[in-house]
């Protein structure tokens, strides 16, 4: 009897949305806009986490820097040495880079000595950050004043792959005799450590361990980075999120303002339909049935735009606000996902907020005597 | 049977521009018969109609129906009443515009939730008697005033309701179809229905077929022929 019922009521409803396709229409276009801003958010956001975490799956389980005075400084090559001693290091190696601001195109670049790639001297591999920025390509000469005003040419032997572009737009591969000579890097020193260690499980102890051993380093763990950089996108999620609240409260007014703005020609539907012999609760049933099915396209239509928007589209709107932190935008195309989890939460933030501000307006339209047809 | 004791109807009750629609009615009204309610504008003739109808609750006095006194049934139990007892003709049809004459028949049974097939098959074959089975997938606004009328009469009785309720039917109708509307009213008594009609068309009140009429005046019984 209830579903009989039910599926009497949703075949009216999609019948009166139907009738009234003008102005359901608006409505449809609005939720599925307010739907499609706040789902790219969330999709975008998601995507970049799940990029950065599988760009970090090859990064090193530790990394040991050495502070004095609180502040970052240079490790000495004798610490390799002493983390030598702690149980359970399967690997450590010395670290150089730094961070170079090229006037020229008013950016930061990351200079690096890779530890697995030879390097010819006078030679770089650049990130396609910096050969957008430069307008570079392989075989181009990049031209680069250190800190003492002295110029180097550097020849571009190679660019990175896009693949890696979060986090590698902005990064130059140079030789180690290079670096250090551009940047009057003392011998025998790295900027920090990184280690291997055999069992994950025990990645904490030996952090703990290196503390102990070498009280003026610090041991950042992959976890923490990888932590650091969720953080870093909810937060700017977070605060575009916070950004778009205003719309959804805009849509909430416009969602009470046009359900409270019934026509007469409404009204007078709700009274005839309650004198045939229609309850309230039928009425209503009838109203929270037209508003579940705008509700749901909106959101399925809303879903599907954000979803082109960013994994077809590369999120053309979202770039300047959630991509990477340099200043130069990385470029490249997020691997699709979608995560049920997130998708019930937009359903939270969109559906329930529609439907509270629907049912008063509806219970307010539902309730009218029925008799107001005979008079 | 449906008995009016001492009912009284006021519409902004308590208020300065406090109106009595009907003031001090009582009547009983046998079932399976005619019955006009005759009476010039604002006599209190749609008002009645509506408190028997069980569309509104008096505000003094009692509605008996079979001797349950209805009167003070909450809301739900007016519309269970309503729509398993009574079938409405109103004055202007109030047909749904932009859904079928089909639909249009159909909605009143939607509550009941009954079968499909049933629900469809009965409105059918109204439609059929009322000789429109034709028009049944038309949309409502395409009809002529005495076509939409005979929807209007068949929605009426798709519950099939005991009694009939027509306010002022032959309002929009020209002599012609007032008297096929006659003919309805004479065809539904005839199975046993109760009809109660209002209305101050002479060719109504002095029809043969009329079994009681019952004149109004300023919401008050004038006197009951």
């Amino acid at each position: 009897m209830f579903w009989g019922r039910q599926r009497y009521l949703i075949d009216f409803a999609l019948s009166s949305l139907w009738r009234r396709k003008g102005r359901h229409l608006l409505l449809l276009v609005v939720y599925t806009l307010v739907v499609a801003a706040l789902a790219s958010v969330m999709l975008f956001t998601e995507a970049l986490k799940g990029e950065a975490r599988q760009l970090l799956a090859g990064t090193p389980e530790v990394v040991i820097q050495r502070m004095v005075a609180g502040r970052h400084d240079l490790v000495p090559e004798q610490y390799l040495e002493r983390i030598g001693r702690v149980r359970g290091v399967r690997k450590k190696a010395g670290r150089l880079w730094g961070y170079y601001y090229d006037p020229t195109v008013a950016a930061n670049y990351t200079l690096m000595v890779p530890p697995e790639r030879h390097i010819a001297e006078g030679s770089v591999v650049v990130g396609e950050g910096i050969a957008r920025a430069r307008g570079a390509s392989v075989g181009d000469v990049l031209a680069l004043r250190s800190s003492v005003g002295e110029v180097f040419p550097f020849r571009i032997d190679a660019i990175l792959s896009a693949e890696s572009e979060l986090v590698s737009a902005d990064l130059m591969l140079v030789s180690e005799v290079d670096f250090r000579r551009f940047f009057h890097f003392p011998a025998g020193h790295y900027t920090d450590l990184v280690l291997e260690v055999a069992n994950p499980r025990e990645v904490r102890k030996v952090a703990e361990k290196i503390a102990l051993a070498l009280p003026d380093s610090r041991p950042i763990l992959r976890e923490e980075i990888l932590r650091t950089y969720a953080s870093l996108f909810d937060w700017r999620e977070g605060l575009v999120l916070t950004a778009l609240l205003g719309a959804v409260f805009a849509f909430g007014i416009f969602a009470w303002d046009r359900a409270a703005g019934l026509s007469a020609e409404e009204r007078r539907e709700i009274g005839v339909l309650k004198a045939v012999g229609w309850e309230t609760s039928d009425v209503i049933a009838l109203k929270l049935w037209e508003g579940a099915l705008v509700s749901l396209c909106a959101f399925l239509l809303g879903y599907l735009l954000a979803y082109l928007h960013v994994f077809t589209f590369s999120a053309g709107a979202l770039t300047p606000l959630l991509k990477g932190w340099a200043v130069l935008y990385p470029q490249f195309t997020l691997a699709p996902q979608v995560d049920l989890f997130q998708l019930a939460t937009l359903f939270l933030i969109t559906v329930v907020p529609y439907t509270a501000a629907i049912l008063i307006p509806l219970w307010q339209a539902a309730v009218a005597d029925p008799d107001a047809v005979m008079r | 049977m449906i008995e009016l004791i001492d009912v009284k109807k006021a519409f902004n009750h308590h208020r300065p521009n406090e109106h009595w629609a009907v003031n001090g009615v009582s009547l009983t009204l046998e079932g399976n018969r005619l019955t006009v309610f005759q009476g010039p504008s604002g006599s209190g003739k749609t008002t009645l109609l509506t408190l028997i109808g069980c569309l509104a609750r008096p505000t003094s006095g009692r509605v008996r129906l079979d001797g349950k006194d209805v009167s003070g049934f909450p809301e739900r139990f007016l519309t269970e009443i309503r729509r398993g007892t009574f079938g409405f003709v109103f004055q202007q049809y109030h047909l749904l515009r932009g859904i079928s004459v089909l639909e249009n028949v159909m909605l009143p049974g939607y509550p009941a939730a009954p079968r499909y097939g049933t629900l469809r098959r009965r409105a059918l074959e109204l439609l059929e008697r009322f000789e429109l089975a034709h028009k049944a997938h038309a949309k409502v606004e395409w009809l002529s005033g005495g076509e939409s009328q005979r929807v209007a009469i068949a929605r009426a009785l798709i519950n099939d309701p005991a009694v009939v309720i027509a306010d002022e039917p032959t309002a929009h109708l020209d002599t012609a179809l007032a008297k096929g509307f006659l003919t309805i009213a004479e065809e539904l008594r005839a199975q046993g229905k109760t009809l109660m009609i209002s209305s101050h068309d002479p060719l109504v009140c002095e029809a043969p077929i009329v079994d009681r009429l019952v004149r109004l005046r300023d919401g008050r019984l004038a006197e009951s022929a």
